[in-house]
């Protein structure tokens, strides 16, 4: 069986010597607080109707702001639709991420400069185009690397099985990051597969399988980071699976007291990755409180001008319904436009 | 490694449909290195039609290769190629095989461009062969072209001869959004035709009328075009002059053409080898009946093939696929009424 990769432990004592420096472990713990507040408020302006249904991803910080920090700018990445602490981490503006929320089409469409591509609602879906734009990459030299999200639940679909196995044959510079956070919505990871150790896959494959403890930033980070440098190299693809926990529902829709026994809580938020690594910057004389205020302070401000920025987004028109069904307008899309335009 | 030089590009060469595919792939792979042509088997081997012979040869194996067997892979593998700004041309070795990539298909292909507002796009190809007459084995004989057209997006391309497959194919791979290229296995070495060996491209959206009449417009695409210029023969022995039209194009659908023709001939059959019930048949009778009723003499009359799986019963299969018999039968009837 696959080790579990780690490097502080759940009290934020390392365990053995870090892999980072310091300023880029306080980096890193700024990202996730940052990443943690955009969901904290994300929740909010959705129980305020200012949001759409919205996927939390509070519990899994470390998992995807370690991964997408493990990426040059250049690199692409490749998300689910809980992955937004790893969107925005890589580059996607705050209000772009709020104005996809909302549902508003100037949320669909990321800024040309961002490696980021849509979030994704069909489940594994992403992970074959995650595959070809990693062999794009390879064929034209761009150098770039692919950071492809899924969840365990996701890793039963045919999708996960086939763009694994194109990416090993052909060398692909793609490293799959699999989000282990015990719950496919109310199906626990142990009724969704029963070898439970997703990372053991990657020998079937051909490629090697990390197993990593998603809730320690350091380790996520560094473990990626190595597996991007592989696929840089042309070495191919690995499969990575970021053992976390989903401490919220799935979505702002979802009662988890359904179907798992919450009282537990207290101990999935001990593990938890904030104050894990806040922790560990507190016991090397990195961090404190008066930081922690001010870093606050910052991602309030921050947030509330992405939302300013969100609510000025003009209302859509109608007819923007069936625009960019295809390049040029066809005479059915032409004939609707026109239907709609008049109301 | 690369073979021999591709014979001059000048003159025009007796061609089966087959090969003028291979003709128009190879002179895509030379015109544009964003080309990649992929599928089962069409490396080495060459394409179970033998579409790609000669191709990874000439063009290299990084160009022209082989993939894993998985439908649904080979089209979102080429989604993500062509979302990083590659020209993928995939071949999915019959249409019934496509099934498994249908949710690529429905959820991502044909809905990329629009659910990004346009930041990204997918301009892929898929070939696919289909259609039946030729006793292929059971599930290779499908006809899927009414589930493609179902999908916002993606544009649906049949051609009925070599000369209009190169042209149209050529066109396809320029084209900036992703379509499917449906290839009838009737046609692919059933006839040859003269086909011009310099490149060129045909515009996609365009039905044609490929024979003209005053009695009954025929609306037919690929395989069912050659059957209904057979019944149109027939017909014309008996003084009785059919138009044919070739849709071509089934989305976008160039509705100018086929209501032009109905309104002037002022009857329509409706002739596809795919079954009845929702068939893209469906579609056009209902555009006739929206755009032309007070032109019509008669009902639009459809013939198809039957509400039933396309039959693995290869001695009575030839009562599925509709031939000019049958063709003529409705012209009939419509003619009557």
């Amino acid at each position: 069986m696959t080790a579990t990769v780690r490097y502080v432990a759940e009290d934020g004592r390392a365990l053995r010597e870090l892999p980072l420096a310091r300023e880029d472990l306080v980096r890193g713990y700024r990202a996730m607080r940052r990443a943690r507040h955009f969901d904290e408020r994300a929740v909010t302006l959705q129980r305020q109707g200012r949001l759409g249904v919205y996927p939390l991803f509070r519990g899994q910080e470390a998992a995807q702001v370690g991964a997408s920090l493990a990426l040059e700018p250049h690199d692409w990445l490749v998300p689910t639709y809980r992955e937004s602490a790893a969107a925005i981490t890589h580059g996607l503006p705050l209000e772009t991420a709020l104005l996809y929320w909302r549902s508003h089409p100037a949320g669909w469409s990321f800024p040309e400069h961002v490696r980021v591509l849509p979030f994704y609602v069909p489940i594994a879906t992403q992970l074959p185009h995650a595959v070809g734009v990693a062999h794009a990459g390879s064929l034209r030299g761009e150098g770039w690397v692919v950071l492809a999200f899924v969840g365990d639940g996701g890793t039963s679909e045919g999708d996960a099985h086939e763009a694994l196995n194109f990416a090993a044959v052909f060398s692909a510079p793609v490293v799959f990051l699999v989000q282990n956070n015990g719950w496919a919505i109310s199906v626990p990871t142990e009724r969704q597969m029963r070898n439970t150790v997703i990372a053991d896959r990657a020998a079937g494959y051909g490629m090697p399988g990390v197993r990593v403890d998603g809730n320690d930033l350091v380790a996520v980070w560094d473990v990626v980071r190595q597996a991007v440098a592989r696929a840089r190299a042309g070495e191919g693809p690995t499969l990575v699976e970021a053992v976390t926990y989903r401490l919220a529902p799935h979505t702002t829709s979802d009662d988890p007291g359904r179907y798992r026994d919450e009282s537990a809580a207290g101990e999935r938020e001990r593990a938890e990755p904030l104050a894990r690594m806040r922790a560990l910057l507190a016991g090397m004389g990195a961090w404190s409180d008066e930081y922690e205020e001010a870093l606050l302070a910052d991602l309030r401000a921050e947030f509330d001008a992405a939302v300013a920025a969100a609510d000025a987004a003009p209302e859509p028109a109608p007819e923007s319904i069936v625009e960019h069904v295809y390049a040029g307008m066809q005479p059915d899309q032409r004939r609707a436009w026109e239907a709609l335009r008049e109301g | 490694m690369r073979a021999e030089a591709p014979a001059a590009e000048t003159g025009v060469a007796q061609l089966t449909m087959v090969q003028a595919i291979n003709q128009a792939l190879d002179q895509a792979l030379a015109a544009d290195p964003r080309v990649l042509v992929f599928g089962e088997d069409v490396g080495v081997m060459g394409g179970v039609f033998r579409a790609t012979d000669g191709l990874q040869a000439r063009h290299g194996a990084e160009r022209v290769y082989d993939t894993p067997l998985a439908e649904s892979g080979i089209v979102g593998y080429a989604v993500g190629l062509a979302l990083a700004g590659m020209r993928p041309v995939a071949e999915v070795q019959f249409a019934g095989f496509l099934y498994p990539a249908l949710d690529q298909v429905l959820s991502h292909v044909g809905r990329y461009r629009h659910r990004t507002r346009g930041r990204f796009t997918t301009p892929l190809v898929v070939r696919a062969a289909y259609g039946g007459g030729v006793h292929t084995p059971e599930q290779h004989a499908d006809s899927p072209e009414a589930l493609l057209a179902h999908a916002p997006g993606v544009k649906v391309v049949v051609p009925s001869s070599p000369a209009r497959a190169k042209g149209l194919l050529l066109a396809a791979i320029d084209d900036p959004d992703p379509v499917f290229f449906l290839e009838a296995i009737k046609l692919y070495r059933s006839t040859r035709e003269d086909v011009p060996a310099e490149p060129y491209r045909l515009e996609l959206g365009r039905a044609r009328v490929v024979r003209e009449g005053d009695a009954l417009t025929l609306v037919a695409y690929g395989g069912m075009v050659e059957v209904c210029l057979q019944a149109a023969a027939v017909a014309a022995r008996e003084g009785v002059e059919l138009e044919v039209v070739d849709v071509e194009t089934l989305v976008p659908f160039d509705e100018a053409t086929v209501l032009g023709s109905v309104r002037k001939t002022g009857r329509a059959v409706v002739v596809h080898e795919a079954a009845r019930t929702a068939g893209f048949g469906a579609e056009i009778a209902a555009r006739i009946a929206e755009g032309a009723f007070f032109d019509l003499l008669a009902p639009v009359a459809r013939v198809t093939g039957w509400d039933a799986p396309y039959p693995p019963f290869t001695s009575v299969e030839h009562h599925y696929r509709p031939d000019a018999a049958r063709v003529l039968a409705a012209v009939r009837e419509a003619l009557l009424a």
